[in-house]
């Protein structure tokens, strides 16, 4: 493990970093490809420097055709390589949406089970730098929609570093999400491996679930530090996967603290935030002690200006107020 | 062509000693290709075949002469018109009629009917039902190939109708950039569904506009088998010598609508009998016959095994079992080996 050679707190950004060069230095296999993944460095800077290090043959920079190099990574994935595909946001990777769902999600089930798809492929989500819409749409719900595919969303530094070894093992094409507000976040290591499919209970209580994910781990967190001070303790639950569905872990911690928020920055409609409600009114219905709340995104385009963009997105306050109208 | 099997000496072989004449398998996989297709047509109305069905009858020169000549390891991706394609790789008879049938010994055990052929054993990545589709996985089989440094080549096919879309253009130039072993073979059969090529592209030199990518681009007259056989080789040799993609644009001509479903109200009837007059099957045969590489009872004996081989394949694919509805969520993950 290489773990002992890099400082033990890191950014996220520096996390993901050095579990592509982990993957690229145990497997001869393991390839990256995606805009400016090289000589840039990557847009957000998280291969910076592998290029050096490994060459242009292992970290491709790509031409702007998101279509051609996601299908690409398909194609070596087929032909027994283990290709790492970065697109550099899920709003680009729209135009890839053919090839990660009319192929890598289908082909596997399409063809009897003769084909695998072990790709990885990585995109950046989320809003909250002013970007405007087409550069800060919440898309990871809409995959996890898509049978075939496995979704994955680090939330902390820890799961940023451990998340790419198990996707790269998986026979199975992974979609995984780095969330841009959390490049900068610093966060310990604990070394410990991580299951592509398993939630993790950020922090405990008796009195409100909170589920959440990703970029809204932080929000989560800080809501739950705030209502503690109110003396309303809420377990959060981190999903990690968003497919599969740990339900089991949802589940668990509703039938103890028998009420539940979801907090997620996809659109309401539709949401990842009520297929998690549905699957917990369908199994633990009785256990629920208020209705599901859901504190999500507005319905709107994300706007540029910052006080609308703000009001946009779920805030802390959202969610303690959401957290206060389960246990009123 | 003579539909008498009413002979039941063995197909025919050259003296000992002679080699046969390479002509003879082209025109027999045409023959395969077409009275495949037409039996189809039979078990269609037949109701035996459902859903989307898109036969390549006038097309087989393309599947016969240019499959044939890729080498085993070579990878093959295709379309959703890719009947004469996968028999042409050796897909087996029955198990493509199996998976017509949507039995568990199809090729795809049921899961993907006409237009998803997969032979993974053959190389033969399938049937894509999105134009264009298969152009970028083509792309990446062909990068695989070439990281591990195998002399390996990716035959993509697909239609006209795909030069129109982004991811042909967008796989071309990554192909081209990258020097991959990618064999781009463009089926241009005049029509993307209904719609003239003359309707639909504002330069319809294909093969000119391909090379703008800076790759060899030739047309090739893809209603003589020999021609595409030709050409094919001439492609392989430029690709394996490690030159980068080659794109051969296969100007042929589909003689039935373009699926089951199509009333074909757009083609001119003049136009459809002026290609007919192209038929590959006939010109070779006739070719055959005036230079002596094949006699009228050969060429008996020829259909008549082509036809015991189909209706041995459609028995054989008729006794296969359904699969089990209880496995209908198999193979959507990959299952622990």
């Amino acid at each position: 493990m290489s773990t002992a050679v890099v400082p033990e707190r890191l950014t996220y950004r520096e996390a993901l970093r050095e579990s592509l060069r982990d993957a690229l230095r145990a497997d001869e296999r393991v390839f990256l490809m995606g805009e400016d993944v090289g000589r840039y460095g990557g847009c957000f800077a998280v291969s910076l420097g592998l290029l050096e290090e490994f060459g242009p043959e292992r970290v491709r920079d790509t031409p702007l055709s998101e279509s051609a190099f996601v299908g690409a990574g398909i194609g070596a994935a087929l032909g027994g390589m283990r290709p790492v595909v970065e697109v550099m946001t899920v709003n680009f990777s729209l135009l890839a949406l053919d090839q990660i769902l009319n192929n890598a999600a289908t082909l596997g089930h399409m063809s009897g089970g003769q084909l695998t798809v072990p790709l990885v492929i990585r995109m950046t989500t989320g809003a909250g730098r002013q970007l405007a819409a087409q550069h800060s749409h919440s898309l990871e719900g809409w995959y996890a929609h898509i049978p075939g595919l496995r979704i994955v969303a680090p939330a902390t530094v820890a799961d940023a570093r451990e998340m790419l070894a198990p996707a790269l093992a998986s026979p199975d094409p992974v979609l995984l999400f780095e969330h841009a507000g959390l490049y900068t976040s610093e966060g310990d290591l604990d070394g410990a491996p991580v299951a592509l499919d398993g939630a993790a209970v950020r922090r405990t209580g008796d009195d409100v679930t909170l589920v959440t994910y990703g970029g809204m781990l932080p929000t989560t967190l800080a809501a739950a530090e705030g209502l503690a001070a109110e003396g309303i303790a809420a377990e959060v639950v981190d999903l990690r996967s968003l497919r599969p569905l740990d339900e089991a872990t949802v589940l668990a911690s509703v039938r103890r603290t028998h009420r539940l928020v979801v907090v997620d920055e996809g659109w309401r409609s539709g949401s990842l935030a009520a297929e998690v409600a549905a699957r917990v009114a369908e199994q633990a219905f009785y256990d629920l002690d208020a209705p599901p709340e859901r504190v999500c995104s507005a319905e709107v385009p994300v706007p540029y200006a910052a006080h609308l963009e703000r009001a946009a997105r779920p805030a802390v306050d959202d969610v303690v107020a959401a957290a206060r109208r389960t246990v009123g | 062509m003579s539909t008498s099997p009413t002979d039941t000496e063995p197909a025919p072989t050259p003296p000992p000693g002679e080699p046969e004449d390479p002509r003879l398998a082209l025109l027999r996989g045409m023959v395969r290709i077409r009275r495949f297709e037409e039996r189809c047509v039979e078990l269609y109305s037949a109701e035996r075949i459902r859903g989307f069905m898109h036969l390549c009858v006038g097309e087989e020169a393309v599947a016969a002469g240019l499959v044939g000549e890729l080498a085993a390891q070579d990878a093959v991706v295709s379309t959703y018109r890719e009947h004469g394609h996968a028999l042409a790789r050796g897909v087996p008879m029955a198990s493509v009629l199996a998976e017509m049938f949507g039995r568990a010994t199809g090729c795809s055990r049921g899961r993907g009917g006409s237009m998803h052929l997969f032979d993974v054993a053959r190389r033969f990545y399938g049937g894509n039902a999105i134009v264009g589709g298969g152009l970028p996985v083509a792309v990446g089989l062909a990068l695989a190939d070439a990281l591990r440094g195998e002399p390996v080549v990716t035959a993509c096919l697909f239609g006209d109708g795909a030069v129109a879309e982004g991811e042909f253009h967008e796989s071309l130039n990554l192909a081209a950039l990258w020097r991959l072993p990618v064999l781009f073979c463009c089926e241009n059969n005049r029509y993307a569904m209904g719609t003239a090529l003359e309707l639909e592209h504002a330069q319809t030199d294909l093969a000119l506009r391909a090379s703008s990518y800076g790759m060899p681009a030739w047309p090739v007259d893809g209603m003589d088998a020999e021609a595409v056989a030709e050409a094919t080789r001439r492609a392989l040799a430029t690709i394996r010598s490690g030159r980068g993609p080659c794109f051969l644009e296969l100007r042929t001509y589909r003689f039935r609508a373009h699926s089951m479903y199509d009333p074909d109200r757009y083609r001119d009837r003049a136009e459809v009998a002026r290609w007919k007059d192209q038929d590959p099957v006939e010109r070779l045969r006739t070719r055959m016959l005036g230079d002596g590489g094949l006699d009228g009872a050969s060429w008996d004996r020829l259909v008549a095994a082509v036809d015991a081989e189909i209706e041995a394949a459609v028995a054989d694919a008729e006794a296969g079992p359904l699969e089990p509805v209880e496995d209908l969520t198999r193979f959507v993950y990959a299952e622990p080996s």
